[in-house]
């Protein structure tokens, strides 16, 4: 199954702009808060309706859903589009049980509306729901909690709740809003590797909207970079994190580290913002590329003996660490040398105090140096 | 005592919160539903105006449309022979009128407080419009317009101006408890007075502490 999205609306501050298509696993949209991800998934869904633009989903048939030109806007009703919204939009005057059985009901409809029946005589027999019930309470491991209402149970509970209700409408795309940012944090990892099961589960297409770049990471395939409205860089998830492309990408996926260039040669280049720091890159330094980019992670320390061996040779990439701050967190040292740049050091719990183990040098591969295009 | 301004009383404010209730309720999804801002401030304004009006205006304008020699006067006489004014009706639609802002305002209130979310929820997993508003929307804002039914049960139960204007104050027809308080203190008889005071007080008091209960009971079991 494929869907393909084009979209165009006018909003205040900026303009939605974009044109994409997600198929097989997890397409991810990364982006800050604000910058058009929900409304992505609200016009796919049929709550808002864009200016222009087209939404096809593609399979054994292809059912247009929104298509400005040919005036179809198909409602959200019979979309088929599941939606698992950021607070899960649980009916709190409904048990679990009963807002379970509203994604079945809408399951039956959509069957009776293929098979032109009339509603009052076909469908899913009591005993037939009765069934699937039983089923998606086990599958999403809601047992005992049947009779409950949503305000009596957890974060996690309330997820399951969502997805069991989306599941019983059984869906042709499932869209994720930033499933996890209702939920305190020490609960999300083994939440996040739950939904990746479900997510594995699931056979059309999904699509996850979140502006945490672990969760993009462990759970699509595919990732978006969105700001503003606009697509900044698209493709594989690791390819992504590997060569952003742009600043604004690079800063998304997590790079701490971006300088603006002058460009000293076709390998060679001159950080402005640290200090007139050179560095050689692997790549090719080209005329559109203005920054550089370098992960807090990717710095690796040496001690002056090893700082020597690599002295003379091209692509030693040494930075002095000099009188360098620290900020201690619960599993890193934080380092900002008086350059600007950041570095980042594992560390356990136990350690005490840096004294010693601060390295006179940093050095970087040259793969480790991300040339970036503009803003 | 004279039971009759009781029970006048009692049927006036029954009647008209079964019929303010299901108004304002419309009402309140009507002006929701408005996309235009300018016209819903001024429908808004429209239906809100009985309650910052002074009752005794209300009752002129009501006097001025339902009059026997008004259109809609006129109308009721010719086609249903229905004489409004200082009939015990006039008293069920000045109760109405007065008491309809309470239950509009809260009934709106109490939608606007629905999560949008709920109802888009509902809308990708299938759920009809019709369907939304009654085990969504209106399930949801329960609390709020059992409120709203209240205010608007006690504010025609102690409706007094603008039945004095439409309706008068006819003993046995149009007299309700206010107004039989008002003469019976007017002609001197406070013993009179002080029991209808009683009954009145009693009633209101019973009945909002009813419905609360009844409104508060479904909230508590979801929690």
């Amino acid at each position: 199954m494929k869907l393909d999205v084009e979209i165009y609306r006018q909003l205040k501050d900026f303009t939605l702009d974009l044109s994409f298509s997600a198929g097989e696993g997890c397409l991810g949209i990364l982006g800050a808060s604000g910058c058009g991800k929900s409304m992505t998934l609200k016009s796919i869904a049929g709550i808002l309706r864009p200016d222009r633009g087209r939404i096809v989903l593609g399979g054994e048939e292809k059912r247009v859903l929104f298509d400005a030109e040919k005036s179809i806007c198909v409602p959200p009703q019979k979309r088929q589009v599941g939606y698992l919204f950021q607070h899960y939009a649980l009916f709190p005057n409904m048990t679990v049980e009963e807002n379970i059985l509203v994604g079945l009901e809408g399951r039956q409809a959509a069957e009776n509306r293929k098979s032109q029946k009339n509603r009052f005589w076909a469908g899913m027999g009591q005993e037939k729901r009765k069934q699937r019930l039983k089923e998606l309470v086990e599958q999403f491991r809601l047992e005992g909690l049947e009779k409950h209402y949503p305000g009596q149970l957890s974060g996690g509970q309330q997820q399951r709740v969502a997805l069991a209700r989306i599941f019983g409408y059984e869906p042709s795309v499932l869209l994720l809003d930033e499933p996890f940012s209702a939920m305190d944090t020490f609960l999300r990892e083994g939440l996040r590797l739950e939904l990746a099961r479900v997510l594995k589960s699931f056979s059309g297409v999904s699509i996850m909207v979140t502006h945490d770049r672990d969760e993009a990471f462990q759970l699509c395939s595919h990732l978006l970079l969105m700001d503003r409205g606009q697509i900044l860089t698209a493709g594989e998830t690791r390819e992504v994190f590997r060569k952003p492309r742009c600043c604004s990408a690079a800063r998304l996926t997590g790079c701490k580290n971006i300088s603006r260039i002058q460009h000293l040669g076709t390998h060679r280049v001159r950080a402005l913002d640290w200090d007139g720091l050179e560095l050689v890159t692997e790549d090719e330094v080209e005329e559109k590329h203005c920054a550089i980019g370098i992960r807090a992670h990717d710095l690796m320390g040496l001690s002056d003996a090893q700082a020597k061996e690599w002295e003379d040779k091209a692509g030693g990439n040494l930075i002095p660490v000099g009188r360098a701050s620290v900020s201690e967190m619960p599993f890193a040292w934080y380092i900002t040398l008086e350059n600007g740049l950041w570095w980042k050091k594992e560390k356990t719990m136990n350690a005490r105090g840096i004294a010693g183990m601060l390295p006179a040098w940093l050095r970087a591969e040259p793969s480790a140096v991300l040339l970036l295009e503009g803003e | 005592m004279d039971w009759m301004p009781v029970i006048i009383s009692l049927k006036t404010a029954g009647v008209s919160i079964a019929v303010t209730f299901f108004l304002g309720i419309l009402a309140a999804w009507m002006v929701i539903s408005m996309k235009n801002d300018w016209w819903k401030g001024v429908v808004d304004a429209l239906f809100t105006l009985p309650l910052v009006l002074p009752p005794t205006v209300a009752g002129f304008f009501l006097l001025y449309l339902f009059g026997v020699k008004r259109p809609l006067g006129r109308f009721f006489i010719d086609y249903f022979g229905v004489k409004i004014v200082f009939s015990w009706g006039a008293t069920v639609i000045a109760a109405v009128v007065m008491s309809f802002p309470l239950m509009y305002r809260s009934a709106r209130g109490a939608f606007e407080q629905v999560d949008p979310d709920l109802c888009s929820a509902a809308r990708t997993l299938g759920m009809s419009e019709l369907a939304i508003f009654r085990r969504i929307i209106f399930a949801n804002a329960h609390p709020g317009i059992v409120s709203g039914g209240v205010l608007a049960f006690a504010r025609g139960l102690g409706e007094f101006g603008a039945t004095a204007m439409l309706a008068g104050n006819i003993a046995g027809k149009t007299r309700t408890l206010p107004m039989a308080v008002y003469s019976e203190v007017a002609a001197g008889n406070m013993d009179q007075a002080y029991s209808y005071v009683l009954v009145i007080t009693a009633i209101a008091f019973f009945s909002v502490i009813l419905i609360n209960r009844a409104g508060t009971v479904t909230v508590k079991k979801r929690r």
